[in-house]
């Protein structure tokens, strides 16, 4: 490798390191051929962003849920045959319950440092979906999922909706009140599918719920089938991030064509590595301090019994609360005896909603760069302002989330905060169409007005925080131009398209056969650009250079770092 | 250094940064990287021992944690408390989370301060492979295709094509024994004519005298606290939980002037008491919260509110279908008794669930 301070005036195999090392890399090299890719990818640089550490919060989360796992499962009985409990845990000595729930007390307190096990396991099941969520709005406003990267923007949200189920799926198998409340909540979703609700019910069940095949069931799929799944599909994750190179932030010396930043070995060996103890280091001290899911307190399942406030782990309150507020749609069509019953207060925001939020953000890159006509390849990200329509659309999203995941606790808002749980449940019933349409227009402006900051510090300088006052006596803020990096950042984006209306009729007065497509596609790429502040042109900026140029001031004697003076008179620098 | 070459040397792509190697930019030209400034450390070899020392301090402390967890593990037993906290819990939880954390901190910290902090340049290539690859990619391809002969023999390509298709069959087919088919089992429950309604918890039977006007009262049926001959309960495991999620009840009294019966329903009652399903009919909760006053009983899970007076309509939330009524009377032994079984489904709505099954 080239490398200015290291690099080594004796040969490698003079070296210290050369001699000791030549035995086995030779040894293994001879059978596995790695020296090419090791060669290749060992400096590999990655660039630094504090939110590029999203998606390694993720990463090293499942790391933690596989080795935590991994030792549930060796005291962890997935059956539900009933027998009577007679471990260490005395409120319950006598009660009839699985032997799924009877294994977790165990776990709990018989096994020592199983409760802490099963803590950080559960506490790094919410930090998965958390971080992956937070990976994945980072990645989608900044438009890092434009091409070349939109499969593995899918790949991301198959792991997003493969993690949701998995989450449901582990929280499920200790077979307490809360979880058999989860699980009752199921088998009414899978009644709700058209035409076949009661069969699937019964195979899923294997027969009446709750019947005595779910756990192991639902065991496999969450120790085997699910995993399996998240690793392979986290592995293509890696492989494309890798082939891909990351994307970075526009600055001075980064193009489309590079990448700067810090060598894998050994900078990011070490911080990516060490982040992965601060992962598992913070779960585990969340786990020392913070309870999460105590069975012991809901007892072992009863399908006559439920407590108030029964809630479901966080990623999933979002279609809790959407079943809330459905209105009570239900209607049968057919003769008596043949009719057919659709439950769509349960089956709309329960099956097809989950299906229309992985459908949307799967088809959204194909989706933009067909309005934008956009086919470049995109290493560059883009700030959210920069894009302000797809920011809007996020920010209208995560609304539309936002007033679901607030609808799920309705009963506990109403009941903390003294409310009608009736008039909060309108409120996000009317919450959930209103709050996107009026965040999009709130986002929308913000972003350009954003903009217009941008090219009004780039023009007229940034605020020194001096006054200066004239001969005539006058008071005035001098301004400074911005350093030529700062500058340079906030330019280094694509100018804004031109409009242009779709061509109906040829020269001749011949219809456009796609004459609607492209209208529509027209319409709706101006709909994406419309009000998007351009940068400054090359005369707008040298016009500015030469104002700056004239002015008296700001005073000359300024040095190079300087960045105007805080409220308290002390300079800032860059 | 050439940005635009493709060549596979990774030696080319990697470099140290050079400030005029860059793409013309508009409306301002790319400064390139900035000039790299070294840190305190980089200069002040005190200042680097120190953060060495910070470093080797931070993974000798997770040294000490990790044998501290070991002591915990060993000494505490298992049902110490300490402020309400399970002590082995929180000692095993402390000493290993510091222990990782600090590994964590001291990698971290061992990378920001002393190992070298330039930024390099690597030269992306295009995702796409070069024109080349591709065209023999696709010789190569279609070299085999034709060697197979798939193309002039479509007798063995659609053959094989069906045979292959027809093999979800039997992957589907083996599916099939899941479970049961549901048959009549939606439709009924335990419920029978002259069946006690007896006490959720005791088993004790329900007299009408038992339940006040206002008050509601957890029942099941009394068969589920039968035994046989030998004393073996006649529901217990799977059984009883299949048996609970269906035939659950609530008896609650209110004044027989407030009743207003769903059609059919007139004489359901006994002197105001009713007997409602305690499974909602939305997504299958057990209905516990009552008001009193307004005779709503609200399911706690999605709010679905019912009015007991007025037949169980729903008048509130998600669920659709009122909550079904068992009709009631009082046996010989002045203890409430079903008449019948429900005469409609209970539990949350299933496509059949309309059907006429009698």
């Amino acid at each position: 490798m080239t490398d200015t301070m290291s690099t080594p005036t004796t040969p490698l195999q003079d070296t210290k390191f050369g001699k000791k090392s030549a035995g086995p890399v030779g040894w293994l090299d001879e059978r596995v051929g790695l020296a090419g890719l090791v060669r290749k990818n060992i400096r590999k640089v990655f660039p630094d962003h504090w939110s590029f550490l999203l998606g390694e919060i993720a990463l090293w989360s499942f790391v933690v849920l596989l080795l935590t796992g991994t030792f549930l499962t060796f005291w962890f009985q997935p059956s539900m045959t009933e027998i009577v409990y007679d471990g260490p845990y005395e409120p319950m000595r006598g009660l009839e319950m699985s032997q799924a729930y009877a294994s977790t007390l165990d776990i709990s307190f018989d096994i020592r440092g199983g409760l802490l096990v099963r803590q950080i396991h559960h506490w790094s099941a919410a930090l998965f979906m958390a971080a992956i969520i937070a990976h994945m709005l980072r990645v989608f406003f900044t438009g890092a999922y434009r091409k070349p990267r939109e499969l593995n923007w899918i790949i991301g949200i198959g792991l997003f909706a493969i993690g949701l189920i998995e989450g449901f799926a582990g929280y499920s198998l200790p077979d307490d009140l809360l979880s058999g409340t989860g699980l009752r909540f199921v088998d009414g979703l899978i009644r709700s599918i058209p035409v076949v609700g009661s069969y699937l019910e019964f195979f899923v069940f294997a027969g009446e719920f709750p019947g005595d095949l779910i756990i192991p069931r639902l065991y496999m799929a969450h120790i085997f089938l699910l995993p399996g799944l998240l690793l392979g599909l986290i592995a293509a994750h890696m492989v494309l991030l890798v082939y891909h190179k990351h994307t970075q932030w526009p600055g001075p010396g980064r193009t489309e064509k590079n990448v700067v930043g810090f060598p894998m070995l050994p900078v990011y060996a070490a911080k990516a590595g060490g982040f992965f103890f601060v992962v598992f280091g913070f779960t585990t001290l969340m786990a020392a301090v913070i309870q999460i899911n105590p069975i012991w307190a809901y007892g072992p399942y009863n399908p006559s019994e439920v407590t108030a406030g029964s809630q479901p782990d966080w990623y999933m309150g979002w279609v809790e609360g959407a079943v809330r507020i459905m209105p009570n749609w239900e209607f049968t069509v057919g003769p008596e005896q043949y009719s057919q019953t659709f439950s769509l207060n349960v089956f709309i925001p329960a099956v097809l909603l989950m299906g229309l939020l992985f459908t949307v953000l799967a088809i959204w890159p194909f989706f933009e760069s067909w309005v934008t006509g956009d086919k470049e390849e995109h290493h560059l990200l883009q700030r959210p302002r920069n894009a302000p329509t797809r920011t809007a659309f996020g920010v209208a999203g995560m609304t539309f989330y936002g007033v679901c995941w607030i609808a799920g606790g309705n009963d506990i808002i109403a009941l903390k905060f003294n409310l009608d749980i009736f008039t909060i449940t309108w409120i996000c019933r009317i919450g959930v169409f209103l709050g996107p349409v009026i965040a999009f227009i709130i986002t929308r402006r913000i972003c350009i007005s954003l903009q217009r900051k941008d090219n009004d510090a780039l023009l007229h300088g940034y605020e020194t925080g001096i006054i200066v006052r004239s001969a005539e006596g006058s008071y005035a803020e001098a301004h400074a131009p911005l350093p030529r990096d700062v500058a340079y950042a906030l330019t280094a984006r694509p100018r804004v398209p031109e409009l242009t209306a779709a061509v109906d009729e040829d020269g001749n007065g011949v219809r456009n056969p796609q004459g609607r497509k492209a209208r529509l596609r027209a319409w709706a790429k101006r709909f994406f650009f419309a009000h998007d502040v351009d940068k400054p042109t090359q005369a707008d900026v040298d016009a500015a250079a030469h104002h700056f140029h004239d002015e008296v001031y700001p005073p000359h004697d300024l040095p190079d770092d300087f960045s105007g003076v805080s409220e308290t008179g002390v300079p800032k620098q860059h | 250094m050439s940005p635009e070459s493709h060549d596979e040397q990774p030696t080319d792509d990697v470099a140290v940064p050079a400030r005029n190697d860059i793409e013309p930019a508009e409306p301002i030209e790319n400064p390139g990287l900035p000039e790299h400034l070294p840190r305190p450390t980089d200069v002040d070899p005190k200042l680097a021992k120190r953060a060495e020392r910070q470093v080797a301090g931070m993974f000798t402390a997770a040294i000490v944690l990790a044998l501290a967890f070991c002591v915990a593990y060993f000494t505490i037993p298992r049902d110490a408390e300490v402020f309400g906290w399970f002590s082995l819990n929180l000692a095993l939880g402390l000493t290993l989370g510091l222990a990782l954390f600090l590994i964590g901190i001291g990698a971290i910290q061992w990378a920001k301060k002393l190992m070298f902090d330039q930024e390099i340049i690597e030269m992306r290539h295009p995702a796409r492979s070069s024109d080349e690859d591709r065209e023999a990619a696709l010789v190569a391809v279609g070299q085999g295709v034709s060697e197979s002969g798939f193309g002039r023999r479509p007798l063995i390509r659609n053959s094989l094509i069906g045979a292959v298709a027809f093999l979800g069959l039997p992957a589907i087919i083996m599916l099939r024994d899941l479970g049961p088919l549901p048959g009549d089992k939606l439709f009924k429950t335990v419920w029978r004519r002259g069946m006690r309604v007896v006490n959720d918890v005791s088993g004790i039977p329900l007299r009408p005298g038992d339940i006040e006007v206002g008050q509601l009262v957890n029942a099941q049926p009394a068969i589920l606290f039968e035994t046989d001959s030998h004393g073996h309960a006649l529901f217990h495991g799977t059984d009883l939980l299949q048996a609970k999620a269906k035939a659950s009840v609530i008896a609650v009294r209110i004044r027989p002037d407030d009743i207003k019966p769903r059609k059919g329903q007139a004489n359901w009652d006994v002197d105001g008491i009713m007997v409602y399903s305690k499974i909602c009919t939305h997504v299958g909760c057990p209905i516990s919260l009552w008001e009193q006053q307004t005779h709503h009983l609200l399911c706690p899970c999605h709010q679905t509110t019912y009015d007991l007076a007025d037949g169980g309509k729903v008048i509130f939330g998600p669920g659709h279908r009122p909550l079904p009524q068992l009709p009631l009377a009082v046996d010989q032994d002045g203890y409430l008794i079903a008449t019948s079984d429900f005469h409609e489904p209970v539990g949350p709505s299933f496509p059949e669930v309309e059907q006429n099954r009698d």
